[in-house]
């Protein structure tokens, strides 16, 4: 069952001003990052409700970008985890083409007023979309810096009202096996389910999102709508959302659910809590010189001074 | 015997080199090799699972022999071996130089404190001795010491299984493949030490296993 939304009064991306949009690109441009024009061109609108590597508007967000120099478009394409399309780094981006990632829809319910099974273009309709750029860092010690575009979470989750029994939101990943090959394995428990705090998914770092490098998502990357915490290890960036539930307690999550000893429902980046198996103390940054590739890994992945008061008092070396 | 020597022999070893001349290619990007996104993974990953091949290349030998009543095989065998070596050698190289890009503390801590790491580090100390007496002048020179002390080939093989499986992430697939190839070649030792043990008492296991 579709249900329609209410209509609430957003900025309509024709408003933003074209000249942020402008230097934004001049920025990306200068920085060597070889992007089409096709942006320029005043391409407006419907963008979200386009196939994987459409040009989408948007603002950058400088606020929120850090300055390291982001990885290319090639190196975030085809490397990186999704175990839906195997478990090798390269196999996304082999084995994702085909998939459908539009018509799409989402199912939001649990402790909320509004719910029910939308259109992915009734979700997007009032976002304004945002340019990013986020580190990245995987909890096997490797990292890279991504152009995001996507809006705050939280300006979607209270479009749906969450109760006072809403303590975590949960998300899962689509289940369709015949399109995720991986989905056939036992390799994890399928579906993929992930989960936050009611105010970590509230937090303004934390992006829901549906593009890189200025144009929709490509497949492997979690097309058309994946999460991204930019201070937690990647895997809590859970990808091809079609369903987030408003929970009271704390929701089960995959890679917590597969080894409770190696990953948490925290997933904080924590250099002073190893995995059991490997340091967390550095990573290595992915793209940059081969001889110097390590670099300290930041607490909070460096994102401290805008996340770390949400844990105050917690012991995260118990709730890692 | 000279083919052996002239043809075939030079033929094994080129292919061998294969590997390495391939990631060393695609680490400069040279004619359009690449390695992909994170070469150094690939460079150390790859260094791994050829040391760990050529182990259980080297232990198909001796099967092979009793199989095909062929000697050829015994001969081929030293520079399998010592191929298995050279590439646990890489491993560790690209391990130290690439992967932690030379920080010698981070190495240690990692040998002291994550098992997987200190086991790997423990097949290939073991290693040494074999690459060191793998001569036709030492295996002389020892004669059936050499025969006892290449049999640390064994735990050798164990030991790098399982620095494979217990550093993989999830997915033990691969690992548990090795793992299995590796059952199979040593039962295969076992099944023969019972068999000759059981029908032939006077000649000894030792002479037969080598």
């Amino acid at each position: 069952m579709r249900t329609k939304l209410p209509s609430s009064a957003n900025i309509a991306p024709s408003e933003i001003t074209p000249e942020d949009k402008f230097l934004s690109r001049r920025a990306l441009l200068a920085g060597g990052l070889g992007m089409g024009v096709g942006s320029y061109l005043g391409f407006n609108g419907r963008a979200w409700a386009e196939d994987a590597g459409a040009p989408l508007t948007y603002t950058r967000n400088a606020e929120y970008s850090v300055t390291d120099a982001p990885n290319s478009f090639k190196d975030i394409s085809t490397y990186n985890n999704y175990y839906e399309f195997g478990t090798d780094k390269s196999d996304p981006s082999e084995h994702a083409q085909k998939f459908r990632a539009r018509p799409w829809s989402v199912t939001i319910d649990g402790e909320c007023e509004v719910k029910g099974t939308f259109d992915l273009e009734d979700i997007l309709k009032p976002h304004p979309l945002q340019e990013r750029i986020y580190r990245m860092r995987c909890v096997e010690a490797w990292s890279m810096v991504v152009p995001w575009v996507g809006f705050p979470l939280a300006d979607l989750l209270k479009r749906f009202k969450p109760t006072a029994n809403a303590k975590y939101v949960k998300f899962f990943t689509l289940l369709d096996l015949k399109q995720m090959p991986g989905e056939n394995t036992s390799v994890l428990d399928w579906p993929y389910t992930e989960g936050l705090r009611l105010d970590e998914a509230m937090h303004p770092l934390t992006l829901m999102t549906v593009g890189l490098y200025g144009k929709v998502l490509p497949n492997q990357n979690g097309a058309p709508l994946r999460l991204i915490v930019p201070w937690k290890y990647g895997f809590k960036g859970i990808k091809a959302i079609n369903h987030i539930k408003f929970v009271e307690a704390m929701p089960q999550t995959t890679w917590a659910k597969s080894a409770p000893d190696e990953y948490g429902f925290y997933a904080n980046v924590n250099p002073a809590v190893d995995h059991p198996r490997w340091s967390q103390a550095t990573e290595r940054r992915i793209g940059a010189s081969l001889f110097d590739q390590r670099r300290p890994t930041l607490p909070f992945n460096g994102y401290g001074n805008e996340v770390a008061s949400l844990y105050s008092g917690m012991n995260l070396k118990k709730f890692f | 015997m000279n083919a052996t020597r002239f043809v075939v022999k030079p033929l094994l070893f080129i292919a061998c080199l294969g590997p390495a001349i391939y990631l060393g290619v695609g680490a400069f990007g040279l004619w359009g090799v690449s390695l992909g996104a994170d070469p150094v993974h690939t460079m150390l990953h790859s260094c791994g699972n050829w040391a760990l091949k050529f182990l259980l290349i080297t232990l198909c030998m001796t099967p092979l022999r009793d199989v095909t009543h062929q000697l050829l095989w015994l001969r081929l065998r030293r520079m399998l071996g010592l191929f298995a070596f050279f590439y646990a050698v890489l491993h560790l190289t690209v391990y130290i130089v690439l992967d932690q890009s030379g920080h010698l503390s981070a190495v240690w801590q990692d040998i002291v404190k994550r098992p997987y790491i200190t086991i790997g580090m423990l097949a290939l100390i073991l290693l040494i001795p074999l690459a060191a007496t793998s001569t036709a002048a030492m295996q002389r020179r020892l004669g059936r010491r050499w025969t006892r002390l290449h049999r640390l080939i064994y735990p050798i093989a164990v030991l790098g299984v399982w620095h494979y499986w217990w550093g993989v992430k999830k997915d033990i697939r691969e690992p548990l493949l090795f793992a299995g190839v590796l059952a199979v070649l040593l039962g295969y030792r076992l099944y023969r030490r019972y068999q000759i043990s059981a029908h032939a008492p006077r000649v000894t296991a030792q002479e037969k296993l080598s």
